[in-house]
């Protein structure tokens, strides 16, 4: 494993404004997984984009196999075997999975325009076969899961004769399950001497699945390092040059505080079933579960996003009637989405707009016309308690980092009186060091007196933060735990309980379970 | 009830919903034909289906072209316009310089593949929206219409064979019986083409790739730029076939005419069940959605309902099928 396959040295490149490389330098192995982390805004990505000919490198030198090569575009970086899985998955929905597996070279019959269509599924059959994939070439890329999708990804890449597999974030949105499998493949492909290069904000994952780890910071090359060699806490002070806040929850003495949000026997659709839970002023309150377990969903039932099949909602000991999210704000309830750019921003607004853009109606004179001097000042007040980075109040949220996005959703949810604050997946895609910053807000507004709901897909987020947790399994709340009695195990034995059997010790809690509907037999 | 197994993901049967879409479109065309026929004895002849027939080919010819431009995600405005610049230029090459009628038939094509053309070039390289780049051109060609013919109808008086492409018919002279015109047959030849062009050929595949997500096909090698002017040159040939098909329809070009067939050729689009955002849409479909249109047009006003009326139903019926769309995609 001594084949330099790839060398990057001194690559440059500048967007508007913005530095994103400078100097950096990347080396690659054949049959190696190389890992290439750092935060966000670090330059993983725009250092790959370049390799994989999406962007253009404005100095520096690219080695592939030992001699120098200029990659313009995509299609120049595959033909010399450079592959890149984005983020973002990159099929058309609309076609079949051969059919996105050879976009632009399909096999073509007779005439030179005409296509193929069975050469094309009995190719792409093969390829499925030698990844041991269980695809029917013919079904629509949009019928499968995004973990499958995943993989036809792949193997389009493979498809190239891939000598360079380059991965950004590929576990982001998948299963414990699916990732084994994805492993499973990274490590077949590893064996063929094929390089992969694998960015991940996951730093557990690293340790399993990577050889070496590159870090990077401020577009700049930290280190190289063996991954077997190094402790996480290292890696994470390579990369952000700074100590992290780390914490264990402080769980209020006081288990007395008044309830401000009580869901009883909660439907919602298939995937919301019986879903009874209180949460009190001033505590996290964790949901835990693997993805699909309907979190989601209890969430958005709540918030009045998706329709109530039945069951109650009180709020400050009040039943209410939550028909909209409209409904849910006037009773103090505010959600931030996982998808926070979808969902929860203007991100063409500047953060100004943001902040107020939940609660205008406090800002009107009169009935028509923003005090702007009121809105700002609004404004100012969260930017400064939330440390928010922007240069001004003017700039356009899309130019902010994830974790001052998700910031200035919290300021706008704060601006809006809200009580309860439910954070799905708060801190996803948001680095490291931005992340604690998110939990010592979240710790803070606790102290405040806010009633914070927290879902999580990430088992130690949700034991560091919560006083409490619910596990979920296929819509049912299957467990529950306080602070001092959760472990990673425990949570997951809950989560893989299948058909609402209600935990054994939940006398302990406040919790009422509806043991004659919702247990199966 | 069993537990869900999560494990399995939630298919969702893509195949069932577009043929029950599809099946809607078509089972409301046959609703319209019982419909209109027990209303009126005069309905269901001989010579009225014909007529039908006739009346859909050039919506039908136009719509084949909008198809595959808004299965990219775009728009055409233009087509209509461009169709009455084919027809003037094609008027001009057969009765102003006494060209022979193939020729003639050729400058109308090629007339409207290069008002498709500069489409596809504005939208692709200058990366002006679809909806600008075609409102544009939809308004320099009905200009150039009357420039070209000098505002009065260009008339193909001398040259009786071209009357023969739309409403002579080659059947006839083999089974007299059956006298169905050409042009119902230039639909279905049009059709077929651009059927076959949409699901056999590389083309079609870009069509719906970048309809479906114009990113990663470009991302996956593909110049989407060229090929989404090829798209547009296509629908501007279909312009042009549809100017061919008018002027000799009417046995002259009409430099004043063809605003407003963009609208009606979009409607029959939409109604077939092609989606507007891209990605989905068949040329069956949009051969429904034209006969629907046109349908409703004949038996309404074999009923005796005013045109203006008729316009008023179309309308609804074109937001009805969008929202039948809407149902379903919120559905899966």
């Amino acid at each position: 494993m001594s084949d330099i396959l790839v060398s990057m040295e001194g690559i440059d490149k500048s967007f508007p404004g913005v530095h994103a490389l400078d100097q950096a330098h990347f080396e690659l192995q054949a049959g190696e997984v190389h890992a290439l982390i750092g935060e966000n805004g670090a330059g993983k990505s725009t250092l790959m984009k370049v390799l994989a000919g999406i962007y253009h490198k404005d100095a520096g030198h690219i080695l592939y196999q030992g001699s120098e090569v200029v990659i313009p575009n995509p299609r120049a970086a595959q033909n010399l075997g450079i592959s890149m899985i984005h983020q973002e998955l990159n099929l058309m929905p609309h076609l079949t999975l051969a059919q996105n597996v050879f976009i632009g070279r399909e096999p073509r019959q007779g005439l030179p325009f005409m296509l193929a269509e069975n050469q094309l599924n009995a190719q792409t059959q093969a390829l499925f076969d030698s990844m041991h994939l269980k695809l029917d070439p013919r079904t629509k890329a949009a019928d499968l899961t995004v973990a499958k999708q995943q993989m036809v990804e792949i193997a389009k890449a493979l498809s190239f004769n891939s000598q360079v597999l380059i991965m950004d974030e590929p576990t982001a949105a998948l299963t414990e399950t699916e990732i084994e499998e994805l492993f499973r493949i990274i490590r077949d492909l590893r064996g063929r001497g094929v390089g992969v290069v694998y960015i991940s904000h996951r730093l557990e994952e690293l340790k399993k699945i990577s050889d070496r780890i590159t870090v990077m910071r401020d577009g700049r090359y930290v280190d190289t390092v063996q991954a077997a060699d190094v402790p996480i806490n290292r890696i994470i002070s390579m990369m952000v040059g700074r100590t992290i806040y780390e914490s264990a929850p402080e769980v209020p003495e006081e288990t007395g505080q008044p309830v401000v949000l009580e869901v009883k026997n909660l439907n919602s659709g298939a995937s919301v079933r019986n879903v009874s839970f209180k949460v009190r002023q001033g505590e996290i309150l964790g949901f835990a579960g693997l993805m699909g377990a309907g979190r989601t969903e209890v969430a958005r039932a709540v918030f009045g996003a998706d329709p109530i099949d039945s069951g109650e909602i009180w709020v400050e000991g009040k039943p209410v009637q939550i028909r909209s999210p409209r409904d849910a704000v006037a009773n103090g309830i505010g959600y931030l989405s996982e998808d926070r750019k979808r969902y929860g921003l203007a991100l063409g607004l500047d953060v100004e707009a943001n902040i107020v853009l939940a609660a205008f109606r406090k800002f009107l004179d009169g009935s028509t016309l923003v005090n702007r001097t009121r809105t700002r000042s609004a404004a100012e007040h969260y930017v400064q308690a939330l440390s928010i980075k922007t240069p001004n109040l003017q700039q356009q949220v899309k130019n902010l980092s994830g974790g001052n996005q998700q910031k200035v959703v919290i300021g706008k949810w704060l601006t809006a009186d809200t009580n309860v604050l439910i954070f799905d997946e708060p801190t996803r895609g948001i680095d490291v060091g931005a992340k604690s910053e998110i939990y010592r807000l979240l710790n803070e507004l606790a102290a405040q007196g806010k009633a914070i709901i927290m879902i999580s897909s990430e088992l130690p987020e949700i034991l560091r933060m919560s006083h409490r947790i619910i596990v979920m399994c296929e819509g049912r709340i299957t467990g529950e735990l306080s602070a001092s009695e959760a472990t990673q195990e425990r949570i997951m034995q809950f989560a893989t309980q299948r058909g609402g059997i209600v935990a054994a010790d939940a006398a302990s809690t406040a919790v009422s379970f509806d043991h004659s509907q919702g247990r199966q037999v | 009830m069993a537990a869900i197994d999560t494990t399995v993901p939630k298919r969702r049967n893509v195949l069932r919903s577009d043929a029950a879409q599809k099946l809607l479109a078509f089972a409301g065309l046959i609703v319209l034909f019982i419909a209109f026929s027990l209303a009126s004895q005069y309905f269901f002849t001989f010579d009225n289906v014909i007529g039908i027939l006739l009346a859909t080919a050039v919506n039908g010819v136009l719509a084949l072209g909008v198809t595959f431009v808004i299965i990219t995600g775009g728009i055409d405005l233009s087509v209509g316009t461009v169709m009455t610049l084919s027809a003037v230029m094609t008027g001009v090459a057969v009765t102003n310089m006494g060209l022979p009628i193939p020729v003639g038939v050729v400058v109308g094509l090629l007339t409207g593949a290069l008002a498709g053309f500069v489409n596809g070039i504005v939208i692709s390289r200058l990366k002006v929206a679809p909806f600008i780049a075609t409102l544009g051109m939809m308004m320099i060609a009905r200009g150039l219409s009357l420039v070209i013919a000098q505002v009065k109808p260009i008339y193909f008086n001398d040259t009786p064979a071209f009357r023969e492409i739309m409403m002579g018919s080659v059947i006839a002279a083999v089974i007299p019986e059956l006298n169905i015109p050409n042009s119902v047959f230039l639909l279905f030849g049009a059709a077929f083409t651009a059927a076959f062009i949409l699901s056999k050929t590389v083309l079609g595949r870009y069509t719906i790739a970048i309809g479906s997500n114009e990113e990663a096909t470009r991302l996956s090698g593909v110049n989407v730029a060229s090929w989404k002017t090829a798209v547009y040159t296509l629908g501007g040939a279909f312009s042009g076939l549809a100017g061919v098909m008018i002027a000799s329809r009417l046995n002259s070009a009409q430099p004043a005419l063809g605003a407003g067939y963009e609208l009606d050729a979009i409607a029959a689009v939409v109604i077939g069940g092609t989606s507007l955002s891209g990605g989905e849409g068949t040329i069956l479909g949009t051969i429904i959605g034209a006969f629907i249109i046109s349908t409703l047009t004949n038996g309404l006003r074999i009923l005796g309902v005013p045109q203006e009326w008729q316009m008023v139903v179309t309308g609804a019926i074109v937001i009805f099928a969008v929202y039948l769309d809407i149902i379903r995609r919120r559905r899966n």
